[in-house]
């Protein structure tokens, strides 16, 4: 199973479309590693540099409503993954890309937005980083001296996909 | 209690339920094409589960980059290529029977009444037309259904539509889509079906159907889908008149998968067309869109013809017709893409091919190209495009280049004053 938890990436917007996760240009790429370099690279936030040690360091995102919108393509959970994301908690997910990231035994949380504002709180914080416990159903957001968790829930299906490390495993198997 | 058309499809194909709410259904279809698929050959290859469950239900095509523009592209095609070989997949279209997927697929006859139908691509929503469940998936999916011919869903909650009125005149598929998208939202229908009813969809051509069917996703939606009825036997009959002995054979077993009357729905809208008038984008989400008559000088430097949404033979009847004996305004340049050869020859042969190049438009073969911004019409940076696609992202057709979402009555007309224009006028 992959970890999840560490330092967050916070984008402030809804409708961020897959599009802009994974330029349609970079889908030649025959391999999940040569995606590395062009994560977000036509995201349309204003201060946001995909180049930032922000985003290089990050392990969480954390965004607002119809996160992954657009386009079916896997090359945007891929290249979270290969940059060290395994998590993105949001207000709500287009279809496919929330399945792609639990296909690929990842997790595609979505909370409240009274939750995300709280966790949006920290954005500043230097030291902002979470803690995802998939088993338990909770994470805890930290920075900026003080700390607080949340619950969350996800299909036991997705779960299944995420603690067997996705659904090619768990499909041979059972089909 | 009645059951709406997903419904009925989940229960003929429900495999497991391995969670409460989750269904694993049985597949008809697993449409493949050169973008996504390849990754998923090369994962089943390092499985060492380089197999297909069923080469017969196999679809492949390579559409989106066609022919090849550099090694990498060429590549993709090749690994697509090789596989298909290998494990004796017929219905495999390349260079020269090649067209766009969900226009090829449906021409040739491989979606059903009551499929079950994925594809790595998310404007397969599309087959939803002919009253199938189709829907978009990602690679993991799509490699799953290559090896094991199932694919896990969501138990499908339905939004139905209710679009009726006759459609005025320059109002078309495109312009109802645009604004069911524009009235309920880019996420409006996400986890959901978006069922079509009514006289205008009764009235519609299966291209128009597939139209509108391929935006679905732009609301968030699962699948379109259009109940079958006899124009959805029409369009079948060449392939399926050895299975029915009549035309109404076939209807009665395709109605087994029409919605019944007291289906229960998650939402039920009301859209009347008798006042709608022609439909343009302006940002970059597919919901906000105004009427055309909203947008006066609107400037543009392409206007691009073609895709999954607009690429057929109805829609470049329409757009030549507008076009016939006029010429792109000189601060234009036009691009048609046939969406599939037999369209384009069909073109050919009405003399429709002429009318474009008359007017001063570059016709490519068929491909996906343009739309997504991989090769035949990409924007520059701060370039404006009236194109018939299906996605107005920023971007989405060149970095830094803008999308107008449009009929291909509204493309020509805007084709020939250089401008967002209104189709009515020429009509």
């Amino acid at each position: 199973m992959k970890t999840f938890g560490g330092p967050v990436l916070f984008l402030d917007r809804s409708d961020i479309n897959t599009d802009e996760i994974i330029p349609a240009k970079y889908l030649t790429e025959i391999t999940k590693e040569d995606l590395k370099p062009y994560i977000l690279e036509d995201l349309k936030l204003p201060g946001f540099d995909p180049s930032s040690p922000k985003t290089k360091n990050a392990r969480v995102i954390v965004s607002r409503a119809n996160f992954g919108c657009g386009s079916s393509r896997e090359h945007a959970p891929w290249v979270f993954e290969v940059n060290g994301i395994t998590a993105v908690i949001a207000e709500s997910f287009a279809r496919i890309f929330r399945q792609n990231m639990f296909n690929c035994g990842m997790a595609a949380i979505e909370l409240p937005k009274a939750d995300l504002d709280l966790i949006f709180s920290h954005a500043e914080d230097t030291d902002a980083s979470m803690s995802i416990d998939i088993a338990a159903g909770t994470l805890t957001m930290s920075g900026g001296g003080n700390q607080k968790s949340f619950s969350f829930e996800i299909t036991p299906f997705d779960k299944a996909l995420v603690l067997a490390g996705g659904w090619v495993d768990y499909a041979d198997q059972n089909y | 209690m009645g059951k709406t058309t997903a419904e009925k499809i989940f229960e003929a194909h429900l495999v497991d339920e391995p969670f409460p709410g989750t269904k694993v259904l049985r597949l008809d279809a697993v449409l493949c094409h050169e973008i996504t698929t390849p990754i998923a050959i090369d994962d089943l290859i390092r499985r060492d589960k380089d197999r297909v469950f069923d080469p017969a239900r196999i679809k492949a095509v390579i559409d989106h980059v066609t022919p090849s523009k550099d090694t990498k592209t060429a590549t993709q095609a090749k690994i697509l290529r090789d596989w298909a070989r290998r494990h004796a997949i017929r219905d495999f279209f390349d260079i020269g029977a090649n067209g766009v997927c969900h226009a090829l697929f449906p021409e040739q006859g491989f979606i059903r009444p009551g499929y079950t139908v994925i594809m790595g691509d998310s404007h397969t929503c599309t087959h939803g037309a002919f009253g199938a469940f189709a829907a978009g998936i990602g690679t993991t999916d799509l490699e799953v259904g290559i090896l094991k011919g199932v694919c896990a869903f969501r138990q499908p909650r339905t939004i139905k539509f209710n679009v009726n009125g006759t459609l005025p005149k320059g109002v078309y598929a495109k312009d109802v889509i645009l604004h069911i998208i524009g009235k309920i939202g880019v996420n409006g229908a996400t986890d959901r079906v978006m069922e079509f009813h009514g006289s205008t969809i009764d009235a519609m051509s299966m291209e128009s159907r597939m139209t509108l069917c391929n935006m679905a996703i732009e609301a968030g939606g699962t699948s379109g889908i259009c109940m079958p009825d006899m124009t959805t036997v029409e369009y079948l009959w060449p392939f399926i008149s050895t299975e029915f002995a009549s035309r109404e054979a076939a209807l009665a077993d395709y109605s087994q998968w029409c919605a019944d009357p007291d289906a229960e729905y998650d939402q039920t809208i009301e859209i009347d067309v008798t006042t709608l008038q022609p439909v343009v984008t302006f940002g970059y989400k597919p919901d906000q869109s105004k009427f055309v008559s909203e947008m006066p000088d609107s400037p543009l430097d392409q206007v691009y013809l073609g895709s999954c949404t607009n690429g057929r033979l109805e829609d470049l009847r329409i757009a030549a017709g507008i076009l016939k004996g006029r010429k792109l305004a000189p601060n234009v340049r036009g691009i048609l893409s046939p969406a599939t050869p037999k369209i384009q020859q069909q073109a050919m042969r009405e003399g429709l091919i002429d009318i474009f190049m008359e007017a001063g438009f570059c016709v490519t073969n068929p491909t996906c190209g343009a739309c997504l911004g991989m090769s035949n019409g990409v924007l520059a940076e701060g370039e404006v495009c009236a194109s018939t696609t299906n996605r107005n992202f920023m971007g989405r057709m060149g970095k830094g280049g803008m999308v107008h979402l449009m009929s291909p009555a509204t493309a020509a007309a805007s084709a020939i004053e250089g401008k967002i224009a209104d189709p009515r006028k020429y009509l």
